[in-house]
Formats: C-alpha cells, sequence, structure tokens
C-alpha cells in the first residue's frame, strides 16, 4: 500500500489490519500520555481544499500523536488565490520536504492525480462526492469494536447517497469485510445505477427498519444540491429521519451513526443523537486512531509492496 | 541448531529468577512484572506465576509493546503496534522487564521510553532469560537466566510453549552449515 485513495480495491485482509492496527493506537489515544515516537522526523502535510472540522483535525492529532510535524495549507490564504495551479501549489509544498500529503478537494480524483505528479505516499481526505476512505476505515472500526465483527450485519446507509464520499467509501469497505448494505433514500438522492454496486435499495426506511443491526445517517448536502430534490426539510424527515419513533422500533442491539456534520431535528432526531446507541463521538474518537493506522503503515518504515 | 537449554532448564531458570526477585526487593509488594511481546510477555507471565507460588499473593504480568520506540523503524520490515496492557499504575511501582533475549539493549533502550510515557515507576529492573552480549547501549541486566557468549552472526531462540509450542533455547551458527 503506498496511498490510501479509495476502499474500492482494497481487499479484506488488508482491511482487518488496518482496524487491528487502528485497535493498538486507540490503546495509545487513552495513555497518560497519548503519544509515540514512531513517525518523528516526519512531516505530513494536509491540504484542504473544501471546509473541514474533523477530518483536517482528526488528521492533524493523528499525526501529532505519532510525533510527526504537520504542515497546513488552506486555500483562501495561500497563492492559490494568486493563480498558482494546483499541480504547482504541490511541488512547492513537496518541495519544502513534506513526506506525505492528505488532500480534500471538491473535485473527484484530485488525490490520484497528485498520486501521479509527487513521489510521496497521498491520503485521501474527500474527493467530491466520490472517496473519503478514512471515514470508512473508522465506521468499520467503530461497527467492529460494537458488535466483534461485521460479518452477516446488516447496515442500512440512509439519505443522500448520490452526493456521498462516505456512502462510496462505505459500500466497499463494509461488503469487503462481510456485511449486507442498504441503500435507503429517495430516488433522486439516489445514484442512477445503483445495482453496480454489491447491495440493495429501499426506498422507505420504515421497510428495513426491524431488520438492521447498523443505521448509518447521511446530511442532505445543501453545497452539492441535495437540498433541491425534496420540498422541505420536515418532508425528509417525515420519510427518512431517524426519529424517536423509529429509534424505538429499532432491534435493542442496533446502533445509530453519522459522519457528522450532523443537522439535528433533520435526519436525525435531537434525542436520538445522544442515546448511548448514538456511536456518533465514538466515530469521532476512532477517527483519530484510524488515521493513526494509516499513517504509519504509508510513512512507519519498510514500505510493503 | 544446537540446544543450549532444556525445557527443564528453563523452568529452573524461571524459579529462580522469581525467587531473585522477592529477595532483591524484599517482597513482591511493589513489584509489577512487564513482558515485551513477543516472547517476553509469556515470560512474565511465568515469572508471575512463580512469585504468585512463593509469596501466596496474587501477582499479574503486563506487556509492554515497544514497537513504536524502536529507533530502527525505518529500516527494519514493517512493524506492527502489539498489546500494552499494564496491571495497575507504574507511578512509584517497582518494574520489572522481562525479555527472552538480551542482545544490542536497544529493545530495552525502547521499552524505557515507552515506561516513561506511561508514568514514573520508582525503579526499572531487567530479566531476561539468555544474555548474548554484543551491547551496544549502556544496559545491563538484574536477573540472568544464562549468560551465554556468542559470536555476533550467531542467532539465539528462545522458544517458550504458549508460542512456539515447546520450551527450550537453541543457538543457529548463521550463514551456510
Amino acid at each position: 500500500m503506498n496511498n490510501l485513495l479509495t476502499t474500492e480495491h482494497l481487499d479484506r485482509e488488508v482491511l482487518e489490519e488496518l482496524l487491528d492496527e487502528s485497535d493498538g493506537f486507540a490503546e495509545v489515544l487513552t495513555r497518560p500520555i497519548p503519544k509515540v515516537p514512531a513517525l518523528r522526523g516526519k512531516t505530513v502535510a494536509t491540504m484542504f481544499f473544501e471546509p473541514s472540522t474533523r477530518t483536517r483535525m482528526s488528521f492533524e492529532k493523528a499525526a501529532k500523536a505519532l510525533s510527526a510535524d504537520t504542515v497546513t495549507f488552506s486555500p483562501g490564504t495561500s497563492a492559490l488565490s494568486k493563480g498558482e495551479s494546483l499541480k504547482d501549489t504541490a511541488l512547492t509544498i513537496r518541495a519544502m520536504g513534506v513526506d506525505l500529503m492528505v488532500v480534500r478537494h471538491k473535485a473527484t480524483g484530485v488525490a490520484w492525480r497528485l498520486a501521479e505528479w509527487l513521489d510521496i505516499p497521498i491520503v485521501n481526505g474527500g474527493d467530491g462526492a466520490h472517496q473519503h476512505p478514512t471515514q470508512a476505515l473508522l465506521d468499520c472500526l467503530t461497527i467492529r469494536q460494537h458488535f466483534g465483527s461485521l460479518d452477516g450485519l446488516k447496515i442500512a446507509i440512509v439519505g443522500d447517497i448520490k452526493h456521498s464520499r462516505v456512502a462510496r467509501s462505505d459500500i466497499f469497505a463494509m461488503t469487503t469485510l462481510g456485511a449486507q448494505v442498504v441503500l435507503v433514500g429517495p430516488p433522486t438522492l439516489l445514484p442512477i445505477d445503483p445495482e453496480v454496486w454489491p447491495i440493495s435499495v429501499a426506498h422507505s426506511i420504515d421497510e428495513v427498519l426491524d431488520d438492521i443491526d447498523v443505521v448509518y445517517l447521511l446530511r442532505v448536502q445543501t453545497e452539492r444540491g441535495g437540498g433541491s430534490v425534496f420540498p422541505s426539510e420536515s418532508e425528509y424527515t417525515r420519510r427518512f429521519g431517524m426519529t424517536s419513533d423509529r429509534f424505538a422500533r429499532l432491534r435493542p442491539e442496533a446502533i445509530v451513526m453519522h459522519p457528522g456534520p450532523m443537522n439535528r431535528g433533520v435526519e436525525i432526531g435531537y434525542d436520538v443523537a445522544d442515546d448511548d446507541r448514538a456511536l456518533i463521538l465514538q466515530q469521532v474518537s476512532n477517527g483519530v486512531a484510524t488515521r493513526m493506522a494509516v499513517l504509519f503503515r504509508l510513512l512507519g518504515g519498510d514500505h510493503d509492496a | 541448531m544446537r540446544q543450549v537449554m532444556s525445557a527443564e532448564d528453563l523452568g529452573r531458570v524461571t524459579s529462580r529468577i522469581a525467587h531473585e526477585i522477592v529477595e532483591r526487593n524484599q517482597g513482591i509488594e511493589n513489584v509489577l512484572i512487564v513482558g515485551i511481546p513477543t516472547r517476553g510477555k509469556p515470560f512474565a507471565d511465568r515469572i508471575a506465576a512463580a512469585l504468585t507460588e512463593i509469596e501466596g499473593a496474587e501477582v499479574a504480568a503486563g506487556s509492554l509493546d515497544i514497537g513504536m520506540y524502536r529507533d530502527d523503524l525505518d529500516t527494519r520490515p514493517k512493524t506492527r503496534i502489539g498489546p500494552t496492557e499494564m496491571p495497575a499504575n507504574i507511578d512509584g511501582r517497582t518494574v520489572v522487564i522481562a525479555d527472552d533475549v538480551l542482545f544490542t539493549g536497544r529493545t530495552i533502550r525502547a521499552a524505557l521510553d515507552a515506561l516513561a510515557d506511561l508514568g514514573r515507576p520508582g525503579a526499572v529492573q531487567l530479566a531476561v532469560v539468555i544474555d548474548r552480549g554484543h551491547r551496544q547501549l549502556p544496559i545491563r541486566a538484574d536477573f540472568v537466566g544464562k549468560n551465554i557468549p556468542t559470536a555476533i552472526s550467531e542467532r539465539v531462540s528462545v522458544r517458550l510453549d504458549e508460542i512456539d509450542g515447546q520450551d527450550g533455547v537453541w543457538i543457529d551458527h548463521g550463514g551456510d552449515e
């Protein structure tokens, strides 16, 4: 593994190894000094061309917990606003002595281009509506910690699948690890041909409610046009929201997840988000451990083939 | 490959080291045994079991993964993070690090750094099955099963039933035989 761009072609063995390592790094984060010197002297650049709170901070925290240095690129205050191209920006930052880049961009495939241009590992921190592999890893870790394994679990991904890189990454990782995934959403928020994926589709959340182990809620992505395809927020909530009523109908061992940022009262009920069976903050904590595993895998010593 | 210790030798050595630990520390009240994976952990478990027998009080062994603290991470094959579990807070305690073979001392250097990130032990001692010499750092063991002078090209392998399915110590002369 020389880059982490997508979950699509990660085989089960690699996924399981990354999750095992993530569990190990999760233990590091519970120590009195939650830090190891494994990546001392390495520099990780976070290049986020799109807004982000948790992913960028999570990568920075992960890098620092491995004793790597971090440098941050913000498009607003950069020479990009003076007309510098993406490639020149990337080459410039590489030339400063950066050992790995995490990149987020609104355009699909940017991480692949960087991987071609640069001779250092690239981690895709989200490209458009395409992929967000570390999110999928932390989601799978959270589920595995709760159930022990993903094998045979039924997972419903609910909402704006069409604009969701999280869904695209989760689908591959979860099914590779043995889960059955059902996508739930209005036809307008599903991709045009979901049959190409190893999943099933339902158009009503109530259809699947009493049969699933994990409800994975997505935010309606108004910035990508997700808000214009249904009449109103309350209509969305009525048909697809995880309200307290629906939450009460879930199997007692079922859990609720959300990649954040969440809109309480829209896709998730106010109280549901705070329930013990909503693992949303555990997902965030796991994000740091997972990203440590990814950074260490790509930067820690001898690269495997 | 030449066998230098039998299963019985290993058992006697573990028992002697446990007695030495009790003698040195005037009991085991304040003592924590911590093994370095892979083979240091079962060795630590065996010392703990022997201490439990000698002192009649339950002794648990911890596990200290040192992979992330190695000074040669860039040149060795892919390191994996292993389990670190302490049976208790190490602050002020006497921590006895247990490992199978003491060689360059670099593993123990890493273990000392790893321990320092977990707390501030009152004292740290070192127990090893084999001391084979060739130290590259100013480190020595407090409790040694057997000193075996070796050539640097030789390989010393301590095998423990829990990991390897058999007990004993062998020396491999390295290179072609």
